[in-house]
């Protein structure tokens, strides 16, 4: 065999090694980053940014004085290395100082999103939504418990209480939790404190507990929203159908019966 | 054995340092070997995970693009692939298999089974592809190195497992499998390492011809020369761990500082 044909040889048997362990590897990758229900510290960059930026340090999570934030190892069946924490054993305190935040050497973490006006402010961090489950929430079958609302660190702000008339007794009220998902900052105090067996609030990254109505629906009666169609003109659409006027189109019934 | 004896008090306090900094606060070393902060100040970070950010397509800080460079600096022009023996916890793991190979004799009643070396330059360039299709860094989340090392300072979980897999394979399949041919971050400290003024040297007027030093060498290659001429272990794969010198009994290896100055 020649010189040559050795080398294109070897060289083809090493790229289709190097196929297979990709796809292996790529498969296993793929797998191991598909942890969607998984809280970010504040300030983390959305998921997709964030898996390729943080580089695994663990800096945020020595920053932690609670404990809170750890570092997912195998088992834990989150993206190895990246840090998370769970809300329902230990929740986000929140720190005014933000400690977690501007040790990100990466930004992988974005002081800016947890800053306003120059200063850190873990009010404004988005670390997920808050979601009551109206059927396993005492305060709905009209127990009065307000463990989540009198947690939130936001007190009146991100919880607020819905009162309602309990028709079954006739004389009591319901005062029933509702998160307003504008100012919750998904610290999961709410989750660490609900004293159902399992929570009954939980805390949700927010991209997978938040709908989107679309931007084709305008709430008229919002003064705001209504600014976006201030330029949108009428025009009428010229079918075959509109030649005629509408009712006419409805009662002609040429073709109906042939 | 005052090399052994000092790579593992470096591989252990260096890990020691870091556990300080997560429990009790104590600011020399924090972080982990992905990136850490040396006294508080300087940042540090391994350059080959940050090249794998930077392909994944993430934007790259001053932080750690300064932290990338001191590192490749001081592998780079000092210590070439010291890394590998003297700071990757695996090595102690991959260490104590060769030890138990050699005590059981594994090799002598093993048929080979072939490995090319430049299979840890292929997986090298397969975590920059994978992380540039994928946007995630590919050896980052799998490797063994930083589920080990995590796993020391943040807890392991079922890391144990994967320390265990690379146990039995250096034990049972290939003598140095994982650090001697697959580890891509190994195939990348022997590039960046390749020419750093710290370098073994051999003496061939002393050398008595035993080759307990080509015996013990994680990377046999680099020590072509013995017996043969005398010269500076040039490649990049030499991971300056010494065990060469400590093993040879007629100090015809020694460490040196490379002399870029052609003599002849």
């Amino acid at each position: 065999m020649s010189e040559r044909r050795k080398f294109i040889l070897g060289m083809a048997r090493a790229v289709g090694l190097a196929g297979i362990g990709a796809l292996v590897w790529s498969s296993v990758l793929e797998e191991s980053v598909h942890a969607s229900l998984l809280l970010r510290p504040p300030g983390a960059l959305d998921e997709e940014d964030f898996l390729r930026t943080c580089i695994k340090c663990g800096l945020c999570v020595s920053a932690c004085p609670y404990d809170t934030l750890m570092l997912a190892a195998p088992g834990d069946k989150k993206p190895m290395g990246t840090p998370f924490f769970d809300a329902r054993n230990i929740p986000c305190y929140m720190c005014t100082d933000v400690p977690c935040v501007p040790v990100c050497p990466t930004g992988a973490l974005d002081e800016a999103s947890v800053t306003t006006n120059g200063k850190l402010d873990i009010n404004i961090a988005r670390m997920g939504v808050a979601v009551v489950d109206p059927y396993a929430c005492i305060a709905f079958w009209g127990i009065q418990c307000d463990a989540c609302y009198r947690a939130c660190p936001l007190l009146d702000q991100a919880i607020v209480l819905e009162y309602g008339k309990n028709e079954r007794t006739g004389k009591h009220a319901f005062l029933k939790p509702v998160v307003v998902q504008d100012v919750c900052t998904g610290c999961g105090m709410c989750e660490h404190a609900c004293i159902t067996e399992k929570a009954s609030i939980i805390v949700l990254p927010r991209e997978v507990a938040m709908g989107r109505a679309g931007d084709h629906y305008v709430k008229g009666w919002d003064k705001k929203d209504q600014e976006r169609v201030k330029d949108a003109h009428g025009g009428t659409t010229q079918t075959k159908i509109s030649e005629k006027s509408a009712l006419d189109s409805l009662n002609d019934d040429s073709g109906l019966f042939e | 054995m005052r090399y052994l004896i000092s790579r593992r008090i470096t591989q252990l306090g260096i890990i020691a340092l870091y556990i300080a900094a997560h429990l009790w606060g104590l600011k020399i070393l924090e972080g982990n070997l992905s990136s850490s902060l040396l006294l508080g100040t300087i940042p540090l970070s391994d350059p080959f995970a940050v090249l794998q950010m930077f392909t994944a397509g993430s934007i790259i800080t001053m932080d750690v693009l300064i932290g990338a460079l001191l590192i490749t600096l001081f592998y780079g022009v000092i210590g070439g692939r010291m890394f590998c023996s003297w700071v990757c916890p695996i090595n102690m793991v991959t260490d104590a298999a060769n030890w138990l190979r050699r005590k059981l004799g594994i090799s002598y009643i093993q048929k080979r089974v072939y490995m090319s070396r430049n299979i840890r330059y292929w997986v090298l360039g397969l975590s920059l592809v994978l992380s540039f299709l994928m946007g995630l860094t590919a050896f980052e989340l799998v490797s063994p190195i930083s589920i080990l090392h995590r796993g020391l300072i943040f807890g392991m979980g079922f890391g144990f497992t994967v320390v265990l897999i690379i146990f039995f394979f250096d034990l049972l399949v290939h003598e140095n499998g994982w650090c001697g041919y697959i580890c891509p971050l190994g195939g990348f400290y022997s590039l960046i390492g390749k020419f750093s003024f710290i370098r073994v040297s051999h003496n061939v007027d002393k050398c008595t011809e035993c080759m307990k030093c080509k015996d013990v060498c994680p990377e046999k290659e680099v020590l072509f020369m013995v017996s043969k001429f005398s010269e500076t272990v040039k490649m990049g794969a030499c991971t300056n761990c010494a065990r060469c010198i400590e093993v040879c009994e007629d100090e015809a290896l020694n460490f040196s500082i490379r002399n870029f100055i052609d003599k002849n």
